[in-house]
């Protein structure tokens, strides 16, 4: 890649992960446009990494207030009320977020992404979503694939001690590494919408639990109109229900979705294990990293990470078609 | 795991990290926002500025400040009310001895190099505190281990690679790798011309010719009082890039079988205007001594484009004079430091040119920094997930929740679809001479070899104590330490100074001999066979020594090192990952485990864990939902038992 060098100031700095990446990686990250929708433990996680990576620009969307929940697992807000009372999320790490590196610009941006002309979505080359309903989800992944230009779409999610990334990055070429040169790979994402319409019959066998414990009660929260964390205990029946209803539609035992996996994250609530905060979000940092610099193997196009088994498992939900 | 006894067990909690650098910061911030109130944090460094690419806890106005304490400044701003007592010391100084270890209930390592580490594991075993480890490993990537005394193996039951060392011939006489010439230039070119004169240097050792170092009078790098530098410069350029290579091509056998090299003399290379010109020094900022550079002045300005033979030569002079007009108070006293850039410059330029001389390809400043620097490329993520499940593990500890306590390997490329792949700890190695006291046996000629290589070779280099205790039964032979009254202390140096071959000490060491070597404050104690050999290969053991019973890695050698850092060698662009690929990686993990049927072992993996074959369409059948272990790899004596447990 051609254009004005690095300064001698971001050589310095980045030093360490340009022998990691190379030089035009770098050169890449510096012009890379990143938005994050919604902060919580892991995408605060997320955007410590990507600023420290040195993108050209972090935009953050968040206008609720501080609360107990919002500042747990999250180191970017001092708890102390006299500076956080009364500024969004958005503000307050915003704040934080630009001393980590003097050299990316970081934003905040008030409103709400799901209200959004799709025009706006323009400005970026990566879109970050956490803490959302699905029927959100699967609006702004469908607008980002409407676009011109490529907009690489990342969904995350947090609850109890485990987690989801999801990635499309539409159709995808990169220069592969392999023992004897490069060769040139292609990669056909599904959108969010399309994989997850996937009959469960059709999936590989052994594939993680987690999707589709992730998927009954995303359905449910979709019906009961409620987002990621607004359930509790209480409604592990009416889940249980749920969990019957998509099962016996998707010809799926239901052994395959344990209640006790769905009780646990039930229970949780809003809660986070904050440990497994940063190991999610930097999963999702090393992908973003991949996909801005055209370097690496991208992993497509889920990825599950549980505590209480301490695996970290890619699965691969697309039609075998486009594999 | 009841959400109240981990709350509980978490505030109780008292910890120790040891290293406040990449993981550290990462860990720090995550012990804390996960509820631990009292957490000590040991590191020696100051901050600089490439860790800031990653090290988030440290800003540009920390550079030169203690890591620990601005760590523990920093967390404590957003989390007040937790406790944070920081050590700006080195986790060997004696105040963190045995007593210390035993106030913590969890010890959480982030360091970078094997010697602090194999000596905290130590500590650890005589505090019997639990230890969760992190760091690189080859092939795997980053990993996090769990070391329990009397239930896992202890960090040393599988021998880490010592760094890699080169024979002192192959850096003398006969390079063939970049990295050989980067070598000499740093210790012994760069020694000899900058560092303290009355060090031995092994600049004018040649091989083969059975005669000791052809030792011209050390005039050479003597300076005239009326000559300029440029004069001096020429002739030291001359001297070891021409005079000396055309001795060394004197001896036809070194070069039998192998490539010669060509002499190179100055004048041949630049023409002798450029010879007699300076940079521009101008263009230089002169403010700190470290940032003073030939690049610039010369208009050098791209550290990755690899410079011509000239532009080297040109570099080489330059950087020459700056050291002696701008830095000569330096001179005599300075040793390598990766993050002085004349000295980097200077010793890519020597590289270089003696590359040019032996037909080896030339590299950038930037890659030779890497390697004169031992450079560990790192970025904030890897440091990130590795905290996250050193923080994991650690809780687990606490909670006496041992069965669940996993080593977990970070992936480069996915193996069997993961990326995390946790494993179960191994059990200790009978043989480890660190937690499990067998004797060792080394392989010595007690006729020539003296007490001063045991301790400097085996004791200290092999077996990483720091202050040795040799007794022979109840005879004590050797005595290293800083507290020692001063006749005693004498009495040994006597037996070290004076070139006393094992034979001839006090208490004579033969074959049949056994040494019990201590190190009071790691309070480990191990005991060493001896046996004469007459005869060692000068290039595979040129310590003339060996050490047995201590399995070591496959392509170890001794001689000259790199220098210490031991936690690099991933290579910079990933590989694309095929199914051998993966066979490797489970293989790397069963070969650790020093069983004989490694490959049996694998395959019995591969056979029990199930395919993830696209083809192979949803079984409508129950699953039996067993807590997730299914697919757990195990890795144990006996594989036919589990294999029956895992099988639906």
């Amino acid at each position: 890649m051609d254009g004005e060098e690095l300064t001698a100031q971001q050589t310095a700095l980045y030093d360490r992960q340009i022998r990691v990446w190379g030089v035009d990686a770098q050169k890449r990250l510096s012009k890379a446009q990143i938005l994050v929708s919604g902060l919580n433990g892991t995408s605060v996680e997320f955007c410590k990494n990507i600023v420290l990576a040195g993108v050209g620009s972090l935009t953050l969307m968040d206008d609720r207030l501080v609360t107990e929940d919002a500042l747990q697992a999250n180191f970017l807000i001092p708890r102390d009320e006299t500076v956080y009372s009364g500024r969004s999320l958005s503000e307050l790490c915003c704040e934080s977020l630009r001393d980590f590196n003097p050299m990316v610009r970081v934003l905040a941006e008030k409103g709400d992404l799901a209200q959004c002309e799709m025009e706006f979505l323009d400005k970026f080359d990566v879109v970050v979503v956490t803490g959302c309903s699905l029927k959100t989800k699967i609006e702004i992944n469908e607008k980002c694939r409407k676009r011109a230009k490529r907009i690489a779409f990342y969904a995350i999610e947090c609850r109890d001690s485990c987690g989801e990334i999801f990635v499309d990055l539409q159709n995808y070429t990169y220069a592969q590494k392999k023992s004897d040169g490069t060769a040139e790979c292609h990669l056909s994402y599904p959108s969010l919408e399309d994989a997850i319409l996937i009959p469960w019959r059709n999936l590989p066998r052994k594939v993680s639990k987690l999707y589709f414990a992730m998927r009954v009660i995303e359905k449910f929260e979709l019906s009961e109109g409620r987002n990621p964390g607004e359930l509790s205990n209480f409604d592990l029946p009416a889940v249980l229900k749920q969990r019957k209803e998509l099962c016996d539609a998707q010809s799926l035992n239901e052994s395959h979705v344990p209640e006790t996996l769905l009780e646990r994250i039930l229970v949780a609530g809003p809660m986070l294990y904050p440990p497994v905060c940063p190991i999610l979000g930097g999963i999702l940092g090393q992908e973003v990293i991949k996909a801005i610099s055209g370097k690496g193997d991208p992993l497509k196009n889920f990825f599950y990470f549980d505590a209480a088994d301490g695996k970290g498992v890619i699965e691969d939900i697309s039609n075998p078609s486009s594999i | 795991m009841d959400s109240d006894s981990k709350t509980e067990a978490i505030k109780r909690a008292k910890v120790l990290m040891v290293g406040a650098g990449g993981i550290g910061c990462e860990l720090l911030k995550t012990l804390a926002l996960s509820g631990f109130q009292d957490i000590h944090i040991i590191d020696m460094d100051t901050i600089e500025v490439s860790n800031l690419n990653r090290q988030f806890l440290f800003r540009q106005s920390h550079v030169g400040q203690s890591k620990a304490k601005v760590a523990r400044d920093v967390v404590l701003r957003f989390m007040p009310r937790i406790c944070i007592t920081p050590y700006h010391a080195n986790v060997k100084d004696p105040e963190f001895n045995v007593d210390f270890f035993k106030k913590f209930n969890v010890i959480l390592n982030g360091l970078d190099n094997l010697d602090a580490r194999r000596h905290v594991n130590r500590l650890c075993l005589a505090a019997e505190v639990p230890l969760v480890e992190s760091g690189t490993t080859g092939f795997l990537g980053q990993q996090v281990t769990v070391h329990i005394k009397g239930r896992t193996e202890c960090y040393e039951c599988q021998p880490k690679p010592t760094p890699k060392t080169y024979p002192v011939c192959t850096i003398t006489s006969t390079p063939s790798k970049f990295v050989h010439c980067i070598v000499w230039a740093k210790d012994l070119l760069f020694a000899k011309l900058f560092g303290d004169r009355n060090q031995e240097n092994d600049l004018f050792v040649h091989t083969g010719d059975g005669s000791d170092s052809v030792k011209p009078t050390d005039d050479i790098f003597e300076r005239g009082l009326d000559e300029v530098p440029v004069q001096y410069g020429r002739k030291i350029y001359d001297h070891v890039f021409g005079y000396n290579i055309e001795v060394a091509l004197a001896n036809e056998e070194t070069w039998k079988n192998r490539r010669r090299p060509r002499p190179i003399f100055l004048g041949d290379v630049l023409p002798e205007k450029l010879i007699l010109q300076n940079g521009n020094l101008e263009k230089n900022c002169l403010t700190e001594d470290l940032s003073l550079s030939a690049m610039s002045s010369l208009g050098l300005n791209n550290p990755q484009e690899i410079w011509s033979l000239a532009e080297n030569s040109r570099l080489f002079l330059e950087a020459l004079r700056l050291f002696i007009e701008r830095r000569g108070k330096d001179i005599g006293s300075l040793t390598f430091d990766k993050d002085d850039q004349l000295a980097i410059e200077f010793v890519t330029a020597a590289a270089n040119i003696r590359a040019s001389s032996f037909g080896i390809p030339l590299h950038s400043l930037f890659d030779a920094k890497g390697i004169a620097g031992n450079i560990v490329h790192a970025v904030a993520t890897t440091n990130a997930i590795i905290a996250g499940l050193i923080v994991i593990e650690a809780i687990k500890v606490l909670e006496a929740d041992f069965q669940n306590c996993r080593m977990t390997y970070c992936l480069e490329h996915p193996c069997q679809k993961m990326l995390l792949m946790p494993v179960e700890p191994f059990e200790a190695n009978k043989s480890c001479y660190v937690c499990s006291e067998t004797p060792l046996l080394l392989e010595v000629n007690t006729q020539t070899s003296t007490l001063r290589d045991f301790v400097d070779k085996i004791v200290k280099n092999k077996l990483g104590m720091s202050f040795p205790l040799i007794m022979q039964g109840a005879i004590l032979i050797f005595e290293g330490g800083d507290d020692l009254e001063e006749d005693i202390a004498a009495n040994y140096a006597l037996n070290l100074d004076k070139v006393v071959v094992l034979t001839a000490l006090p208490a004579p060491v033969t074959s049949g001999s056994m040494l019990t070597v201590e190190d009071l404050q790691q309070e480990l104690s191990c005991h060493i066979n001896i046996k004469h050999r007459e005869e060692f290969d000068e290039e595979k053991e040129p310590d003339r020594m060996v050490l047995l019973g201590w399995t070591t890695p496959e392509k170890e050698s001794q001689g000259v090192s790199n220098g210490e850092n031991t936690a690099a060698a991933i290579p910079a662009s990933p590989e694309a990952i095929n199914k051998s690929e993966e066979v490797e990686v489970t293989a790397e993990i069963s070969r650790t485990k020093r069983k004989l049927s490694e490959m049996t072992e694998v395959q019995e993996i591969f056979q029990i864990l199930p395919d993830t074959d696209a083809n192979n369409s949803m079984d409508p059948q129950e699953v039996e939902d067993n807590d997730y272990d299914n697919d757990l790899i195990v890795l144990d004596e006996n594989p036919e038992a589990s294999k029956k447990r895992r099988l639906q």
